[in-house]
């Protein structure tokens, strides 16, 4: 462990990144203490700039506070974020390794499956999902778990196929090990290091999905999240830029960040290859 | 007050002091030949033949190429079009229409009473479904001579007039549609009126040219040469079409509220809110009563009291439109000022559902209903949000809904709904336009019915009553006091008379002179050097 967090030290942007990451799931943590109350309420006078009535980031056209709203919207990204990378790992690292280790007829099966979902351009079926089940937080979910599953399919069945032949996976057959018992004790925890590094980025693109979504007015109408801060300060953005500029900057900051920690993790995890790009630097 | 008797006796004295009017519109500015005027039209409309299309933009650009008998100043005076002069017999069941002399089709024919008795009579009785409800109430219809129609009721119906403006009856060329199918004929996709500017091109999905007719009746008119109406689907690309100038004019939804606040400062340009007075679109929250609590008139008035109509209009419609006090619009006929609806007191509403009995629990919340965001774009769905936090701050928590236009309209009109927004054109007087959404025999699953269920036996007693009597004196009667029981009862809660922004070059004179605006037929429109 000790290792791994030298490892993960030594690339500057993954700590930078980590920090960063740890400062909006602080705020996320913070928010109802931070801004209490709803952030729907109408705190102020509406289009009021930053930094007057003591509003630290304006307000928006109904008046309601612009940082309560990006406070808030926090934890429903982090919230978007992290279920649907959960829920698209489960279904992803399920067919991959039933699809790697099983190989064959199951394999073809699984694979073709998996294709049908990544020739349909990944946006375009979320709307489509979020539309036809009705805009709300579960369906955001769902869409988002559906359209993100197919990478990590591919990724867990290539690892699967090459840890498969492998001689400790033969010797645990010998012994009589359950099929069950090898994917779960003997192949998953040596495929984990490229799974934990996909969905580092998964969560961050689950956050621009989301956002995404709401942007277009697809988002839950009864939740404050950024892409909905966006898309409906976007309309006013000659008259009053910050109602879009700073949850602009705080989904930049989130998704940049996620990506540096998903470099440092990747270096971490990966110490050869670490150490390849260490050297020629 | 709102009706004088001038429109039984003498309609015809109000023409000149309306022309009047209109020559001090151009500020003193003679008429200048020529010019074309480029403009925009969104969405899109089907067909250009009023009747069988009845939509907003069909209706502005068909209203240059078609013409009624009649149109209606901004106090929804008649005017004289088609119709030179009119006479109403005294017990109200009589219409005599004298016709203007040499009035052509753009195919060249010439247009007779022949052509208007079969308007009325076959086309838009056939077409269109708010003219064969009045129009069903004609007995005969009768030419004396080629320059006259005589209209005999089965009962007085004091809004007659009312119908006979363009939009509702635009006057079509007999010989052109006389035993086809009226919806398929070829007249439909290639239309003939008589108005002063006759179709020319259509290029679907780019633009619409009308060009000037040159045998039009008025001698001398009209002073434009061409008017083009681009179709411009993205209402940023419109806001900058006419910052620009590439554009002259913008019209009914072209431009978004939050956008006309930066347009009123451009010195070049005017935005107006008139021209909307025989509309008179008002929107409400309305209101399922068919939901629990809402059946209690207590919860219904503590809703209206808990809203701030000023708010929505100067902070989410940027002033484009006003308040509204009572179920019928200040530019409707009938309207009384004195039966106002109870201002915004949070207090007070309050104390209305803890009389109500319903008790907030831990959260505050007393009750929970669903509300279904109107899907005409984002100063909707902000006003949605608005609404959900001032029905909160009373313990009322509303749910938002998204929904599509198609879907919103099916839901309405199957009453699968607890609250939603609405809004609907009044057409001049109270019998047209409101008392559909009021009366208990207009409960129907149909869309801009009484969706709401409201029943009120006084209610449909005085809006039949209004309806029936010859005598506006007794119409104003019976609409001043069902305006009052309205207002007590608020069945729904009324947010707003509502505006569209007309916005034009100043070079452009006269765009809006009449009580319809940017759907009048544009003959005395010009342009100054």
């Amino acid at each position: 462990m000790r290792d791994f967090w030298r490892r993960f030290r030594r690339n500057k942007g993954a700590v930078v990144g980590l920090v960063i990451l740890l400062l909006v799931v602080l705020v996320a943590a913070t928010a109802p203490w931070l801004y209490p109350g709803s952030p729907w309420d109408m705190a102020g006078a509406p289009f009021s700039p930053p930094g007057e009535m003591g509003m630290l980031l304006g307000t928006d056209s109904l008046g309601r506070d612009v940082a309560a709203g990006i406070a808030h919207g926090a934890r429903i990204s982090l919230l978007v974020g992290a279920v649907s990378t959960v829920a698209a790992l489960l279904v992803g690292v399920t067919l991959g390794a039933v699809a790697g280790y099983l190989g064959g007829f199951a394999d073809d099966a699984v694979m073709r499956f998996t294709e049908f979902f990544q020739t349909i351009p990944s946006f375009v079926l979320a709307i489509l999902l979020v539309a036809i089940f009705t805009p709300s937080i579960g369906s955001v979910v769902f869409a988002i778990a559906i359209v993100s599953w197919p990478p990590v399919a591919r990724v867990v069945r290539a690892e699967f196929l090459s840890l498969r032949g492998r001689e400790f996976v033969q010797a645990a057959e010998v012994l009589g090990k359950s099929r069950l018992s090898i994917v779960l004790t003997d192949i998953l925890p040596n495929a984990l290091s490229p799974i934990v590094v996909l969905s580092s980025l998964m969560v961050a693109s689950a956050i621009l999905l989301e956002s995404a979504l709401s942007f277009l007015g697809l988002g839950d109408p009864n939740l404050m999240t950024w892409g909905f801060l966006i898309g409906s300060g976007r309309s006013v953005i000659r008259l009053a830029w910050w109602m879009s500029v700073f949850p602009g900057i705080a989904i930049f900051l989130t998704v940049l960040a996620l990506n540096l920690v998903g470099e440092g993790l990747s270096d971490a995890l990966n110490p050869r290859l670490a150490r390849q790009r260490g050297g020629a630097a | 007050m709102t009706v004088s008797r001038r429109g039984l006796l003498a309609a015809t004295a109000a023409a000149p002091a309306l022309m009047r009017v209109q020559d001090a519109l151009a500020q003193g500015i003679a008429p200048r030949r020529g010019g074309t005027l480029t403009t925009i039209l969104s969405p899109e409309p089907p067909v250009l033949q009023i009747g069988v299309n009845n939509q907003g933009p069909t209706l502005v650009a068909a209203g240059k190429i078609f013409q009624g008998l009649l149109t209606f100043s901004p106090t929804l005076e008649p005017i004289p079009v088609l119709a030179k002069s009119w006479t109403i017999s005294p017990d109200g069941k009589e219409y005599v229409f004298k016709l203007q002399e040499g009035v052509k089709f753009h195919d060249g024919h010439p247009m007779t009473a022949e052509d208007v008795i079969f308007s009325i009579m076959k086309f838009h009785m056939e077409v269109a479904p708010r003219a064969r409800a009045i129009f069903a109430l004609i007995d005969k219809a009768e030419a004396p001579d080629p320059l006259t129609v005589r209209l005999t009721l089965k009962q007085p119906f004091q809004p007659f007039l009312l119908m006979f403006d363009n939009s509702a009856c635009a006057i079509v060329p007999k010989h052109l549609f006389d035993g086809q199918d009226y919806r398929t004929a070829p007249a439909v996709q290639k239309p003939v009126g008589t108005g002063p500017f006759r179709f020319a091109e259509w290029q679907r999905g780019n633009f619409i040219r009308l060009e000037r007719f040159a045998d039009y009746w008025k001698p001398g008119q009209p002073y434009l040469d061409a008017i083009i109406y681009r179709i411009v689907p993205d209402s940023q690309s419109r806001r900058l079409a006419i910052e620009t100038g590439q554009v002259l004019l913008t019209q009914g939804s072209d431009i978004e509220p939050f956008d006309v606040p930066a347009l009123r400062s451009r010195p070049n340009l005017e935005v107006s809110t008139k021209g909307w007075e025989y509309f008179s679109p008002l929107a409400w929250i309305e209101l399922n009563h068919r939901v629990k609590p809402l059946d209690d008139v207590r919860v219904r008035q503590a809703i209206s009291m808990a809203i701030d109509r000023n708010f929505i209009t100067q902070r989410l419609w940027f002033g484009v439109g006003k308040p509204a006090t009572n179920p019928i619009a200040s530019t409707t006929r009938f309207h009384d000022a004195s039966a106002k609806i109870a201002g915004h007191d949070v207090k007070a509403a309050v104390a209305l559902l803890d009389a109500a009995g319903l008790k907030p629990n831990a959260q505050g919340v007393r009750f929970t209903l669903k509300h279904l965001t109107l899907p005409y774009g984002e100063v909707w769905s902000r006003l949605a949000e608005y609404l959900k936090q001032s029905l909160r701050q009373v313990g009322i928590a509303l749910e938002l809904e998204s929904t599509d236009a198609g879907s919103w309209a099916r839901r309405v009109g199957a009453w699968e709904y607890d609250t939603t927004i609405n809004f609907v054109y009044q057409f001049g007087d109270p019998t047209l336009g409101v008392e559909r959404t009021y009366v208990s025999t207009n409960i129907q699953k149909v869309t801009f019915t009484n969706t709401g269920g409201y029943s009120n036996p006084k209610v449909d007693e005085l809006f039949a009553t209004a309806r029936n009597a010859a005598d506006p004196k007794d119409r104003q009667a019976a609409f001043s006091a069902v305006q009052k029981i309205l207002c007590e009862e608020v069945p729904q809660i009324w947010l707003m008379e509502m505006a569209f922004p007309t916005i034009h070059d100043k070079k452009l004179r006269n765009a809006i002179s009449t009580g319809l605006g940017v759907h009048a037929s544009f003959d005395d429109v010009f342009l100054t050097a």
